[in-house]
């Protein structure tokens, strides 16, 4: 019996440990940005094809608002309420942060102190750029105004409020590869990376993960309310340039326009120039065709 | 069957049959404020769908045609449009619609949107007819008023 026991008290140690072990942070060596210089002109285009504002700008910010980035929108999901913290460059923000600080976050999903970020920050995405891009977007945000507003912790219950097991999410589904091998190339940079597309159109497994076998095949809104569209040939008809025109103005084939979260895409990407939006509708009609859902039962 | 019971039966029916006429009669208000607004967007899109297939290249631009319907489109926006919008006619409330709750609950807001929309429409009048440079610069603003009112109050397709 003791040994029984002993023995369970070995397994539970043994796999504490391992636990442990396997769900620690493990950033980026600072060497990989040493020497790097960044430059604020291509810094700008990271920003507006990243679509920081887009979360990390107040509600409703427009124009000039649209470059504090104070934080504060919501963000709704099966996990709990997510809130976009301030990245300004200000204390309660980004304020001080190295380039590794930043490519340790925006490449990896880990703070300065070492935890472990939530994936609706969308590293898993951003994790396909270069150290260079870090530094470029670096020295842009840096040049943006400072907010001292203070960052509101999120709305995540057990055991989701345990950032540790992010670790293990980490090793199983954070992946620097790129989804679609023969993509044209712009248009995926644009569309796996920066733009992070496939964070709201591609369907997610129970613990969140993009189920890429469905790339781009459209989901639930994580809201829980609606459907976001699948936007591969499966479904989307629209010409090349319809799918540009719609990036620049917001108008649909249709003439209806853009809403929700896609009318604050819609924003950022309406500031690219014209030869990225060509580069998105490319990518968008060379990927394979995602069948529609099936209705659930 | 009495006659007591009959007439207690007749009177049960007709009031029935009339809280059902005044429920139907009240659902027809909602929905037909609602289809007046549908019909109304579509109105928008039909002339905006001209504007842009212009500005896009699509088909040869025509001022005289693109003047006339972005006249149009200023003339929709300045209708009055109270009477579209009443309450009980959110998405919570009746089926068919996107139109969220919180139209009714930021109603300065919704205004100031649809007064944004007026001026858009207003500069595109000034410009379709001019040129086509100057009808494709007006195309982007006016697509932001539309989604800016889009986004906020409007709800995802399911």
């Amino acid at each position: 019996m003791r040994k029984i026991l002993l023995s369970f008290v070995v397994l539970a140690l043994v796999a504490g440990i391992s636990g442990w072990v396997f769900s620690a942070p493990r950033p980026l060596n600072q060497v990989v940005f040493s020497g790097l210089e960044g430059d604020a002109a291509r810094g700008r285009h990271l920003f507006d094809a990243g679509g920081c504002a887009a979360c990390h700008a107040p509600e409703g910010a427009k124009d000039d608002a649209r470059l504090i980035l104070s934080g504060g929108r919501a963000f709704a999901s099966p996990f709990g309420t997510f809130y976009a913290p301030n990245i300004s460059p200000h204390a309660e923000g980004i304020g001080g942060w190295s380039v590794t600080d930043l490519g340790n976050a925006m490449l990896r999903g880990i703070s300065p102190e070492g935890a472990h970020y939530y994936p609706a920050f969308p590293y898993a995405s951003y994790i396909r750029l270069a150290p260079q891009d870090i530094a470029d977007l670096k020295v842009y945000l840096d040049s943006l105004p400072k907010s001292a507003v203070a960052s509101r912790g999120h709305d995540v219950g057990f055991p989701f409020n345990i950032r540790r097991g992010l670790g293990l999410w980490k090793r199983l589904y954070l992946r620097d590869a790129w989804v679609q091998d023969n993509a044209p190339e712009q248009g995926r940079r644009l569309v796996e990376a920066l733009g992070h597309c496939g964070e709201c159109h591609t369907p997610r497994g129970r613990f969140g993960n993009l189920l890429t076998d469905r790339w781009l095949g459209g989901a639930p809104d994580p809201s829980g309310k609606g459907q976001i569209p699948n936007i591969t040939p499966g479904t989307l008809t629209w010409s090349e340039a319809d799918l540009a025109y719609f990036f620049e103005s917001g108008f649909t084939p249709d003439y209806d326009s853009a809403g929700g979260h896609m009318a604050d895409v819609i924003e950022n990407l309406k500031r690219l120039p014209p030869e990225d939006r060509a580069a998105i509708a490319a990518y968008l009609k060379s990927i394979p065709a995602v069948a529609p859902a099936t209705p659930a039962e | 069957m009495s006659k007591k019971t009959t007439i207690t039966a007749v009177i049960l029916g007709l009031a029935l049959t009339g809280a059902a006429m005044a429920e139907s009669h009240m659902d027809k208000a909602l929905k037909d404020a609602k289809d007046a607004r549908e019909a109304h967007m579509e109105l928008y899109s039909f002339n905006l769908s001209l504007l842009g297939r212009m500005a896009k290249g699509e088909m040869p631009y025509d001022a005289d045609a693109a003047g006339k319907a972005a006249a149009n489109l200023a003339t929709l926006t300045a209708m009055d449009q109270a009477r579209y919008w009443i309450e009980g006619t959110d998405e919570m409330s009746i089926d068919e619609t996107r139109a969220k709750p919180e139209i009714w609950e930021n109603m300065a807001d919704f205004q100031a949107k649809g007064t944004a929309l007026v001026d858009a429409t207003q500069t595109m009048e000034g410009a379709a007819g001019q040129s086509l440079e100057a009808l494709q610069g007006a195309m982007g603003p006016l697509g932001g008023a539309c989604g800016a009112c889009h986004k906020a109050y409007r709800a995802p397709k399911t």
